[in-house]
Order: C-alpha cells, then structure tokens, then sequence
C-alpha cells in the first residue's frame, strides 16, 4: 500500500493510504479528542470532537483519509474553542447529572468535560422529558445520558449482527430506539450480548442493579472481539 | 499573606443539600489557618441574617430555585467583589435541577404534598415565609455574573483549598485537571 507524507501540527509524518487521518495521528504520538469513535467499529463522524484544521477547512480526522502534502493542525484555539461549545451542547441538551449517574467516574463525557476546560455550561439547559426503559430482564437505558454517539447502534449491527438498535426522530427529538420502537424488554432481536453497554462512553446503557459510580464500560473489549474474529477467520 | 489585612469573606446556602459546606468544614485543621486570613461575615455557620455590604469573596453553593433564593443572590452580587459558584447545584442546577423536565412546579407540589401524600396534606404555602418555588431550577450564572466556578458534588476539600489559596494570594484560580474540575 503506498505511504502518504504529510504534517500534523508542523511535523512531517508518513501515514498508509487509506488510513484515516485520527489513526495517522495516533500512531505518531497525536491524541485527538473524540467521542463517537470507538476503535473497532465503523466511524460515522458525528460528535464533531475530532475535527482538525487542514489549511483553513475543518475536517473531521475519523471520518477523513490522509492525502500527500496536508497540512493539519489538531489543537488550535478555533478548534478547542468548538470542541468544548460541543461538549457543554451535550451536557445542556439533556439530563446528564454525574453526581447521581452510574457511570460517574467511567464516563468519556465527563472526561471530554475536564479534558476540555469545562468548569460551566453557557447554554440554558433543555431539560427535556427522556424515559429510563429497564423492561429488560438484565439491562436498562436511561435516554437522559445518551449522546447519540450510535456506539451501541454499530456494535450491535457490525459485530453482532442484529441491529436491535436504532435512532428515530431528528435534533433534539432523535431518540435511541430497539426494535421498531418497542420496548427493550420486548425487542425480540435482542440476543442480550451486551455488546451495547460495552461500547457505551456515559451512562446510558448499564446493567440493571448498578448504582452511582458503579457501571463501568468497556469499549476496547470490541476492538477485542473484532482483532479475535478477524484472527481466527 | 499574613501581614496583608483580612478579606471579608461570605459562604452562603441556597438550593443545595449543604454537602458543599460540609466539604468546606473538612478542611480540618486549615480552618484555622483560613480564620487568620479571613473575616467569616455572612454563613450558614455563622448566625448572621442580613447580607452584608462590602463583602470581598462570596462562595455560594446551591442552585437558584426560589424566589428566596432570586432575591439573596442579587443582594449578594450586589455587595461582594468575588463571586464563587460553588459544587454542581451552583454550576450547573445539579440534583437541585432534576424536577425541571416536570414543568410546572405547582403540578409538582400537588403530586407529592397530595396526590401521593400519605397522609394526604396541604400544599405548603404562606406568604413572606415560605419561599415560593420557581417553575425551572437554573444555575447561578443563569441570574448573575459569576466570577468563578468549581465544580463537583461536593468539590472534594483540597479542591475548595486550592481556590481559596489563589485567591488570597490575588490569583485566579486555576481551572484545569481532574483535580479541580470533575462534575460528580
């Protein structure tokens, strides 16, 4: 495969065709904050955290592939400027409260919230209406936590095969749905694997049961089973 | 800092649960190394019912959710040069928050005072010395200017420690870290 020469933050670094520009970071010794990202699945491009600087146009780095000769920046002002924006729209569009969730501690969207310099909120909170459905024997979903990163929605289609998971709606509307919108507990697709509250960054997939501070997940767990399907063929 | 006069000092309580006082009060025996920097002149710890004037640093904990609370943190703005929110209700409406996707607040009340009241009650009302709660719980900065923010539910001691040590000094504090800034 040919190599791609390139610079990221004014280093020149050599990346394989293809390769995405988030992977190329990484493996020269770059983080690039992200969210819907999970290593393992496919990258859809929607939190927008990952957006990087290619001489003036914002890109997002998981969803964009190395050419020769780009000139990135992955950590200016503009860029930490909208990364945090991005984060405190999350925490305003619904009820993410960590004093009471299950994930407090575990959480990759109150990480981002340190990570990014987040001591306040600028925008009203929405505080919208958002069930917590824990019809199901093992596992519940508190709609108050999710981000629509679609995490679940890809491990449960890509590496499980059964697409229980889904999103209805639009904006601030779209929901996270199993099945036709039935239910958790009556969504017959389920295989109750659990790949979905592996792959979840907050805390809005846990096991039934859990209290504050207690669900922790376990996202590289699905880069884990992709890597052992892919070795044993 | 011990030759500089002492800085008139206001902590005060509004939609909380009190944890953040609590947290302030472990900070043990620097309590007494704080007393030597600070006069205490307004706080749920100090028996003092008016606001007062001329205040330098005030850290309120609690969110804004009565008019009580509306018309305390106008004469706090009002009358101190430093204003601190202090833990999550502050900064962000917190647990404090949580009934705000309920609505209407007299809908609230009559659901837990009446409909679900056991034995059914009356709905606590009297003008002048209950406070009247407001429809939707908002965070200090929502009402006034907030000069500085700490987050966490309660912000452990050393957090509250750190602020308090840069601000006596005249610094800003510093707003980075796991360590000063976590929610939760």
């Amino acid at each position: 495969m040919a190599a791609k020469t390139l610079k990221i933050n004014g280093t020149m670094i050599s990346a394989r065709e293809g390769e995405s520009i988030l992977e190329a970071a990484r493996d020269s010794g770059v983080s690039i904050p992200t969210l819907c990202h999970i290593d393992g699945l496919s990258d859809v491009g929607a939190c927008r955290l990952c957006l990087v600087d290619i001489g003036g146009r914002l890109r997002p780095a998981c969803t964009t592939a190395v050419a020769e000769g780009m000139d990135i920046q992955t950590n200016t002002e503009r860029l930490k400027a909208y990364r945090r924006q991005i984060v405190e729209l999350l925490f305003a569009e619904r009820g993410h409260v960590c004093a009471v969730c299950v994930a407090s501690g575990h959480c990759e969207l109150q990480d981002l919230a340190v990570a990014l310099g987040m001591d306040h909120v600028r925008y009203d909170y929405l505080a919208p209406i958002c069930a917590v459905d824990i019809s199901h024997d093992r596992f519940g979903i508190d709609h108050n936590r999710c981000v629509l990163c679609t995490r679940c929605v890809r491990a449960c289609d890509e590496i499980e095969g059964v697409h229980t998971w889904d999103v209805s709606g639009r904006g601030t509307s779209a929901r996270l749905i199993s099945d036709l919108n039935q239910p958790w507990g009556e969504a017959e697709s389920c295989t109750t694997c659990g790949k979905c509250l592996l792959a979840c960054p907050t805390g809005a997939l846990f096991r039934r049961g859990s209290t504050v501070a207690e669900m922790e997940h376990a996202p590289s767990r699905i880069a884990l089973i992709v890597e052992s399907r892919r070795v044993r063929g | 800092m011990s030759d500089t006069p002492k800085i008139k000092l206001a902590t005060v309580w509004l939609g909380g649960c009190s944890g953040c006082h609590m947290s302030l009060l472990d900070l043990d025996e620097w309590l007494f190394e704080l007393a030597a920097h600070v006069d205490l002149v307004y706080s749920p710890i100090a028996d003092i019912k008016v606001f007062p004037e001329g205040v330098d640093l005030a850290l309120v904990e609690g969110a804004i959710a009565s008019d009580e609370h509306l018309e305390i943190i106008h004469a706090v703005r009002r009358n101190s040069k430093l204003l601190v929110s202090l833990g999550d209700c502050a900064v962000t409406g917190n647990v404090t928050a949580l009934r705000n996707p309920l609505g209407e607040i007299g809908l609230t009340l009559q659901q837990i005072y009446v409909d679900h009241g056991d034995p059914r009650g009356i709905i606590p009302a009297e003008a002048g010395i209950v406070p009247v709660l407001l429809d939707k719980v908002v965070p200090i900065h929502a009402v006034v200017a907030v000069d500085y923010f700490l987050p966490g539910c309660p912000p452990p001691a050393p957090r509250i420690r750190a602020l308090l040590e840069s601000l006596l000094a005249g610094q800003p504090p510093v707003a980075e870290g796991a360590g000063m800034l976590r929610f939760g």
